[in-house]
């Protein structure tokens, strides 16, 4: 069974804790936990929010009380399956181009590489969606290539465009509004990920997303289309895990 | 005819319009927002007839002023202490002048401005029948990081006209809020962790025992604390986790900021300690300079204290006292006579 531990945060949430690392091992166990406890529609707990390596818990203590909770935890917990990602996969189409990433010449820079070789080796993963949050909608995905790994700005800018792509360490986010931003800018998506109108997002924990490059006439294209509602992105068929 | 309205004239500081917030989407990462004093929420919706989450205004430091298009309507104001002025018009010089913790009726026309808070942070100001918002997500709450909610996701500005539901006051008394305990408090209760291991036992002794000051870069996101910093053992940075309301973050500076509603739903510092439940609407109303401690409780003694809460909030009916004079009058009468109590409380 995998190793984890419960914090409390405060009375009406606490904190299933399975590793301090970013990995896709203890991630497939926060969502399969996340997934096992949805599922038992236990009287009592609010709400559940999966990130990289813990599930938060919320509930209501008057409810259900922390002992019978993580009782419960403790019971899901022996059965737990982390299975492979149910995830569904996506093709983000990102344009690279200098008009619309601020940060490209400087992450070129810093990496002795040149705009060309960073869009190639950004574009060459399948990543995996982590976790939302910060923003609605927002995804961290990783893992950006080592040559590529960068610390934040040391200050951050007061605001980035919605749907600006964005990379700090491990992670690549595209963040679907506009917001203030230590990340490094690269490209832009023009897809939302964040649905107003609907108030969904399109990604979830557990997707796999590759970035197709696309250049400017398309980029314009695309969220032309968006604009007019004439767009609207499905995922793409191939399996999970048979994706090349 | 045009549809009843509030038309913003100066939408004061910071006022954006709340309810008890947007529950059940933070792994969307959506914030759940919501009035930062729940308590004055309700009791502000509690004096107009309104269902206890309704949406109201959330006035921070200084309160709006607006004009009244609706036949007549009723408003309370619950929360810090205010002047409220009520002009016959935007050009008037001087109107009547209320108080703080009861309902009115202003007529079409007549302009409302409430000036400077004192002894509070915040004032709700809530409308009867509500404001004729659609809800996103469940929620009228504002969201201005996430753009959604309330009057056009963001704060207030002039001239925004506010739709409201009902055209017109019903026909009833006033009522005040007698013995609601709105007074600040300046000890919290807090729970250790989630992230208490990136602290030593001395520093997280420090924390309880320390004196901190509310600073000027407060929001409604978070509370800043200025005190004696605290050092972490393991460095400042985590692996960013979900964060729950009242928790206690320590960034490099090692000065606390206690998260509140509009906090974002993750974070990568570590957080020493969570505000019970039961204390975050008092967190909520502490204005920038007040000076507060921690004090550790046990889980135990957090449940006892939200069962408390709970029932308090349950109370907020019984401390509503009717304002005309005429029908107090009435009501003493009744008592002489050796009525019972709830004849007239049914009549109100």
């Amino acid at each position: 069974m995998l190793e984890y531990r419960v914090l409390p945060a405060g009375d009406t949430a606490l904190v299933v804790e399975f590793g301090d690392r970013i990995d896709r091992e203890l991630n497939a166990a926060v969502l399969a936990l996340a997934r096992g406890l949805d599922a038992a529609r236990i009287p009592g707990i609010v709400e559940t929010v999966p990130t990289f390596r813990s599930l938060m818990v919320h509930y209501e203590p008057l409810v259900l009380s922390a002992s019978a909770l993580i009782a419960r935890i403790d019971a899901q917990m022996r059965t737990l399956t982390a299975s492979a990602s149910m995830g569904h996969t996506w093709h983000l189409p990102v344009c690279y181009d200098q008009s619309l990433a601020i940060d490209l010449d400087e992450v070129a820079r810093r990496t002795s590489l040149s705009p060309q070789q960073i869009v190639e080796r950004h574009s060459a993963p399948i990543y995996h969606v982590y976790m939302l949050g910060f923003l609605p909608g927002q995804a961290y995905m990783g893992e950006v290539a080592a040559e590529l790994s960068l610390d934040r700005l040391e200050t951050p800018r007061t605001r980035i465009p919605a749907g600006s792509l964005a990379i700090a360490a491990a992670m690549s986010c595209v963040f679907p509004l506009e917001t203030p931003c230590g990340w490094h800018v690269i490209g832009r998506c023009p897809v939302p990920l964040w649905d107003h109108g609907r108030a969904t997002a399109l990604l979830a924990p557990g997707d796999k997303v590759r970035f197709v490059p696309v250049s400017v006439a398309e980029y314009e294209r695309l969220a032309t289309g968006v604009l007019q509602g004439a767009l609207r992105l499905e995922p793409v068929t191939e399996i999970v895990g048979a994706a090349a | 005819m045009t549809a009843a309205a509030l038309r913003i004239l100066s939408p004061g500081l910071s006022t954006t319009v709340q309810d008890l917030g947007r529950h059940g989407f933070q792994r969307l990462g959506v914030a759940v927002g919501g009035a930062l004093d729940p308590i004055s929420l309700r009791a502000a919706n509690i004096l107009v007839g309104n269902p206890i989450d309704a949406g109201a205004l959330e006035a921070l430091y200084v309160g709006p002023s607006f004009v009244i298009e609706a036949d007549d309507a009723r408003l309370s104001f619950v929360g810090a202490e205010a002047e409220i002025e009520i002009l016959a018009d935007a050009d008037a010089q001087s109107g009547e002048t209320i108080s703080s913790m009861r309902s009115v009726r202003v007529r079409r026309g007549q302009v409302v401005r409430v000036g400077s808070l004192k002894n509070g942070a915040i004032l709700y100001i809530a409308v009867e029948g509500g404001f004729a918002i659609d809800p996103t997500l469940g929620s009228v709450s504002t969201d201005s990081r996430g753009k959604m909610g309330g009057w056009q996701g963001r704060v207030l500005a002039p001239g925004d006209v506010l739709p409201l539901r009902a055209g017109a006051a019903a026909d009833r008394d006033e009522y005040r809020l007698e013995g609601l305990a709105l007074a600040p408090l300046h000890q919290i209760r807090a729970i250790c962790g989630p992230q208490s291991d990136y602290f030593s036992q001395t520093e997280i002794e420090r924390f309880f025992a320390g004196k901190y000051t509310v600073s000027a870069g407060s929001n409604r996101m978070g509370m800043r604390l200025e005190g004696s910093p605290i050092r972490h053992s393991r460095g400042f940075n985590i692996v960013s986790d979900a964060i729950a309301t009242g928790s206690v973050q320590v960034p490099g500076s090692g000065q606390p900021i206690v998260l509140l509603a509009d906090h974002q739903t993750t974070g990568g510092y570590p957080k020493i300690a969570t505000v019970i439940s039961a204390d975050l609407p008092a967190v909520g109303r502490l204005p920038i300079g007040s000076k507060l401690s921690f004090a550790a409780v046990t889980l135990e003694e957090a449940a006892a204290a939200r069962r408390k809460f709970a029932a308090d909030l349950e109370n907020i009916r019984d401390k509503m006292v009717p304002i005309s004079p005429a029908k107090a009058l009435v009501a003493a009468r009744l008592l002489e006579c050796n009525l019972i109590s709830g004849v007239y409380d049914a009549a109100a």
